[in-house]
């Protein structure tokens, strides 16, 4: 485990140096920073001390020379566009994402299990194939189209939710969050629905599919043979089998759900990472594009460490060191 | 007029006052577009930042509307000769810590602005070169090394802090620890990308903002922007996409404010270049070895070729006004004389005969698609027109990043472009000095001139017209330099912006020409 | 489960294999359905040229003036917009066609070139084993930790935009999903008899890979793509309204939609409508035929 756990995360700091190079170097090739920060009719003098002040005047080698030493460190600089840390930036934004992904995922587990079990037990029905066939609309739907369609309908028409933003924040045992108040559930509701519409049309077809699997087997018909009803069976028995896999995609969504809520954050105006590192790309923020994805990549690294990890536990047969090769 | 019609406006006035006293009307919420990066008034000299500075800080000379110097911390100024200026400071203003203002906090502010560490753009063009002396706390003498015209119109951008900030760094402001000004609110907070809260300075010298609170989104999408004002979730959004103009006017609880803005949209012509790297021989598809663009008559048919009518009418709803100068009527150095080119596909294609190209030619423009409202759209609208007129023309659209590296100093990449220019002076000396004089940087001449448009006769006028002190002769020589340059085709305008303001019927807003949304300007109705 | 189907359909015929996989494919009406509508859509896109009314490409066939009409108007040159125009003028039956021309354009490119990649490296996993297939392996799963669309953005942000940059950035995307399918059939099939047999015929590594093993990984590789390809055009259109997708002169599906949307609140609907109803339609058909596949394809739900 140990020895397993070590060699992940040498891996993991090669990518993340990997990636870091080919950021640092690469960001630059579609424009120059200054051309976006200047103000169009500044002179020979100020254009020389922008560049200076953001220590674009030495050479790419050193620059990145610095950085490292830096990240390591802990320090992964400061943003060109706000003058501000960039860790201190994305951490700022990072708990408006993590509840958006959070409500988002227990919203698909929520929603995508039961519809998906229903789905896998009678799926010659009527209701199993329209279940199934509106999951395939979940997959297909563009996030984009949806979320807007979302904010016309419920914010704009009936007007019964906010369009857009975070709503007020409460504390509950010390965390902060917009979950533990009524307006910033009401704001919350919109946007984690549309980044949860692909993870519940998933989770169904998951679990339909371990239904499927499942129930044929012999164990189910041991269990049947012993006398267990039916529903026993099935929320217990069943069930637990079929959550294996889903617990370890839904551990891996978190980390897409993280990612895609770029889409999200940008149609709701949600104050996130994702809306940040839109931004940031479109300004060639530099600093801010590199931490964000050295944050984002580490977070990945974790996740799939626990996920594999996890696993491992509800699933004796798989030993982790065997999950490197 | 009569004595009846007063008493009901003042019965009518306190009815509204008693209703505004009411808590929930007294707080305000904005959502603009412009992305807000920092609360330090000096760190970057960006619209956004320039906007909200307004709210906690003031400055010497202040801009109305319409952008017409008028008395801020500064109740007069005058020359006292060419290179001399005296501002006599306002007494009794106070910072939002109880401190009084004075001179030295002026003094201590202009040394502040070019020192500001990792600014990627300050104010310190504005500043350099002053020599300024305290004659006492309420009057300040400013010499200039050479005659200065703008100087009050420079430092109307220049936000005054305490004396004892001067040294702050760029967080203390974001913080809120060094957010001391005079203006007529007081900081409350700032999450970058997010939004800005403040509530009333009660001690303002000016007029008290009506607003206990305020809060400014920042929603730089504007589908985003639109939604939120129609579901009530602010009371007022700027920069409203025209697209949803239609449905903003049929809404009653809706109510649209305009001016037209001070940013001209226009067409930058590569005049420099024998070849140039975008003009192709339409039969061999070769570049052409001698650049069309060169030749005024080209540039004069592709501006008639232009439908602006068209291009105002089908992508801005009417909300942007043909051009034919570089800004609009009745701003400071305009000509009267210069009107926006007819659309006349007959001209055009006479004009090419005569230039000695009856059969046209092959032309790329290059254009933002994500700089100026509807930029791509413009650009797609053009390409027809000028392929209609025998100047079959690529349409090609660049984020801005790239497009901003490429078209400018010392790339020069394209041979036709569209670019947008906003004068922050609101005086044609701005756009003629920066997209129109003979590129010097040395001289911060032709520092946008991605034309490369270079004209004796009108750099010498500008040059007298920077020099001149006496206001009606200057802008005699701006009008005159405006039509020397535009006469030469230097830049084929296109439009005008309009500035657009959304709100609910129950509140007011004087639209301007800035573009800043300023919430102490926002009204009850 | 095809028993009766093919109990009363076969009594005529031998069954192969694809016989069989025909005739439990159209056993879902719904796949069939899928496979009848992507069917018509695949092939009136790649007609385009020759059945659209108009070029929506051709700049000198639009013209502003004509913008934004709804549905069933009459342009200034006499030609009927079915569908209405868009902003530019351009007649949206013309765009929508052209629009998904772009898209399976874009989609099949990268589809294919990630197909052959990951094939490729799938199966000198399988084949090779050891050290090199740890290596790779390792790669695909950290490929394979980061969403597409994270992906996605920063190679747009590296590389600019353009449509040989987002095919790239999609065979990048993808070509980990068909390396890891293949490699695991693959391994599947080294065991068996046939591979040792073309062993001891001493054949060249090169022919049993692609010659035998590869055959035999196709039903599998086949899901995937029908999957992939429809997951791309969803990635394109949504990179298209982030900004960093496709040019904006040539639009695919997801720009016309992106285009389009800042109209929808003033009830010019039919810009991103109907583009935004093709995309639905193309994806969803894709969708349910993928669906069939694997339900057909899969050993395990075979009776």
């Amino acid at each position: 485990m140990t020895v397993f756990i070590i060699r992940r995360l040498m891996q993991s700091s090669l990518v993340l140096l990997l990636m870091s190079l080919l950021v640092f170097f690469g960001v630059f090739a579609i424009g120059d920073p200054i051309e976006i920060f200047i103000a169009p009719d500044a002179d020979q003098a100020e254009r020389a001390r922008a560049i200076a002040a953001l220590g674009l005047d030495k050479p790419i080698w050193e620059q990145y020379v610095m950085f490292v030493a830096n990240a390591v460190a802990g320090d992964l600089g400061r943003s060109f566009v706000f003058n501000i840390p960039s860790i201190e930036l994305i951490l700022q934004r990072m708990p408006a994402t993590l509840e958006l992904a959070i409500v988002a995922v227990a919203l698909s587990v929520v929603l995508g299990v039961p519809l998906g079990m229903y789905a896998g037990y009678k799926p010659d029905g009527a209701v199993a194939k329209t279940i199934m066939a509106g999951s395939i609309f979940g997959f297909s739907l563009p996030s984009f189209w949806v979320g807007l369609m979302l904010i016309l309908i419920f914010a704009v028409e009936l007007g019964w939710l906010p369009s857009t933003g975070r709503g007020e924040v409460g504390t509950f045992l010390g965390i902060q969050s917009s979950i533990f108040t009524f307006n910033g559930l009401k704001h919350l509701l919109l946007p984690a629905l549309n980044l949860a519409l692909f993870n519940i049309s998933l989770v169904i077809r998951l679990t339909r599919a371990g239904m499927r699997e499942n129930l044929p087997m012999d164990y189910v018909k041991f269990a049947r043979a012993k006398g267990l009803s039916k529903r026993r069976v099935i929320l217990v028995h069943v069930l637990k089998n079929i959550l294996i896999p889903i617990v370890t995609v839904v551990g891996l969504e978190i980390g897409s759900v993280i990612a895609f809520a770029v889409v999200t954050e940008t149609i709701f105006a949600w104050p996130g990472m994702g809306k940040l590192i839109i931004d940031s790309i479109n300004n060639l923020d530099r600093p801010v594009i590199v931490a964000y994805l050295m944050i984002v990549v580490l977070m990945f690294i974790v996740i799939n460490l626990v996920v594999d990890i996890l696993y491992s536990i509800l699933d004796p047969r798989v030993r982790l060191g065997d999950m490197g090769k | 007029m009569k004595r009846p019609t007063l008493t009901a406006l003042a019965l009518a006035a306190a009815l509204g006052l008693a209703s505004a006293t009411d808590v929930s009307a007294q707080a305000l919420t904005i959502g603009v577009g412009g992305n807000i990066t920092s609360m330090d008034p000096h760190f970057h000299n960006l619209g956004p930042n320039n906007g909200m500075a307004q709210h906690f800080f003031d400055r010497l000379v202040h801009m109305d509307e319409r952008q017409r110097p008028t008395p801020g911390l500064a109740e007069s100024w005058r020359t006292i000769d060419d290179n001399t200026w005296e501002f006599k400071l306002r007494r009794g203003v106070k910072f939002h810590d109880g401190s009084d203002f004075t001179a030295a906090d002026v003094v201590a502010t202009y040394k502040r602005v070019p020192w500001v560490p990792n600014s990627p753009s300050s104010f310190a063009a504005m500043v350099n070169g002053l020599d300024i002396s305290v004659a006492d706390p309420y009057t300040l003498i400013i010499k200039t090394p050479a005659p200065r015209p703008m100087l009050p119109i420079d430092l109307a951008v220049v936000n005054i802090v305490k004396a004892s900030n001067v040294e702050a760094p760029t967080a203390d402001f974001n913080g809120g620890k060094a957010m001391v000004g005079t203006g007529p609110f007081k900081f409350t907070g700032f999450l970058p990308g997010d939004r800005v809260t403040m509530e009333r300075n009660d001690a303002y010298w000016g007029p008290k903002p009506h607003w206990a609170t305020a809060t400014v989104r920042i929603m730089t999408n504007a589908s985003a922007r639109s939604a939120a004002v129609l579901s009530g979730d602010v009371q007022i959004i700027d920069q409203l996409q025209t697209a949803d103009l239609p449905r903003m006017r049929q809404n009653q609880a809706i109510r649209l404010e305009t001016v037209t803005s001070t940013r001209l949209i226009y067409l930058h012509v590569d005049q420099e270049r024998d070849a140039t790297p975008f003009a192709f021989d339409k039969a061999t598809g070769q570049p052409l070895a001698k650049s069309p663009l060169k030749d005024k008559r080209v540039r004069e048919a592709l501006s008639k070729a232009i439908n602006r009518e068209a291009i105002t009418r089908q992508i801005f709803d009417g909300q942007a006004i043909p051009a034919g100068g570089l800004l609009p009527d009745g701003m400071y150095g305009v000509s009267p004389n210069l009107k926006p080119d007819a659309f006349d596909t007959q001209a055009a294609q006479a004009l090419l005969r005569e230039a000695g190209y009856p059969n046209g030619f092959k032309l790329t423009i290059h254009g933002p698609n994500d700089r100026y409202p509807e930029d791509d759209k413009v650009l797609q609208a053009i390409g027809p027109m000028f392929t209609r007129a025998g100047v079959e023309t690529q349409v090609v659209t660049l984020p801005w990043a790239t497009f901003a590296t490429q078209s400018n100093r010392p790339n020069y990449a394209y041979s036709l472009m569209l670019v947008g220019w906003g004068s922050d002076t609101g005086e044609t000396s701005s756009p003629l000095r920066a997209l129109l004089a003979t590129v010097n940087p040395q001289a911060g001449y032709g520092a946008s001139n991605r034309g490369r448009h270079s004209n004796p006769a009108m750099d010498a006028l500008l040059t007298k017209a920077l020099q001149t002190v006496d206001a009606a002769a200057r802008e005699k020589l701006l009008m005159e330099a405006s039509e020397v340059a535009l006469r030469d085709y230097g830049l084929i305008p296109l439009y005008y912006q309009v500035n657009l303001w959304a709100m609910r019927s129950n509140v007011t807003y004087q639209a301007r020409t800035d573009e800043y949304t300023l919430a102490q300007f926002v009204k009850p109705r | 489960m095809a028993g009766a189907i093919q109990a009363s359909e076969g009594t005529a015929k031998v069954e192969t294999p694809f016989r069989r996989f025909v005739a439990d494919f159209t056993e879902s009406k719904l796949a069939l359905g899928g496979l009848i509508v992507f069917a018509i859509v695949f092939v009136a896109a790649m007609l385009c040229a020759f059945i659209s009314p108009q070029n929506p490409y051709d700049l000198r066939q639009l013209d502003i003036m004509d913008g934004k009409m709804p549905p069933g108007s009459v342009s200034s040159d006499g030609l009927k917009f079915w569908l209405g125009s868009d902003s530019q003028g351009r007649d949206m039956v013309s765009a929508i066609l052209y629009g998904l021309r772009t898209s399976f354009l874009v989609a099949v490119t990268s589809g294919f070139i990630a197909a052959a990649v990951g094939t490729t490296v799938g199966l000198i996993a399988a084949y090779y084993g050891g050290k090199i297939d740890t290596f790779l392996m390792r790669t695909v799963d950290i490929k394979l930790s980061f969403p597409a669309i994270l992906i996605a953005l920063i190679l747009l942000a590296l590389l600019g935009q353009g449509t040989g940059k987002i095919i790239l950035a999609l065979v990048i995307i993808q070509w980990a999903y068909y390396a890891r399918t293949v490699r695991a059939s693959a391994l599947v099939e080294r065991r068996k008899e046939y591979v040792e047999a073309a062993h001891c015929l001493a054949l060249p590594k090169s022919r049993i890979l692609f010659r035998h093993i590869l055959p035999n990984c196709l039903p599998p590789l086949i899901v995937v793509a029908t999957i992939q390809i429809a997951n791309s055009i969803a990635l394109e259109a949504t990179l298209s309204f982030l900004g960093v997708g496709l040019p904006i002169t040539e639009p695919s599906l997801g720009l016309l939609i992106a285009n389009g949307f800042e109209y929808i609140l003033s009830g010019v609907y039919w810009i991103s409508f109907f583009p935004g109803i093709a995309l639905l339609v193309t994806i969803v058909s894709i969708n349910l035929v993928g669906d069939q596949l694997r339900d057909v394809l899969n050993p395990r739900l075979q009776k």
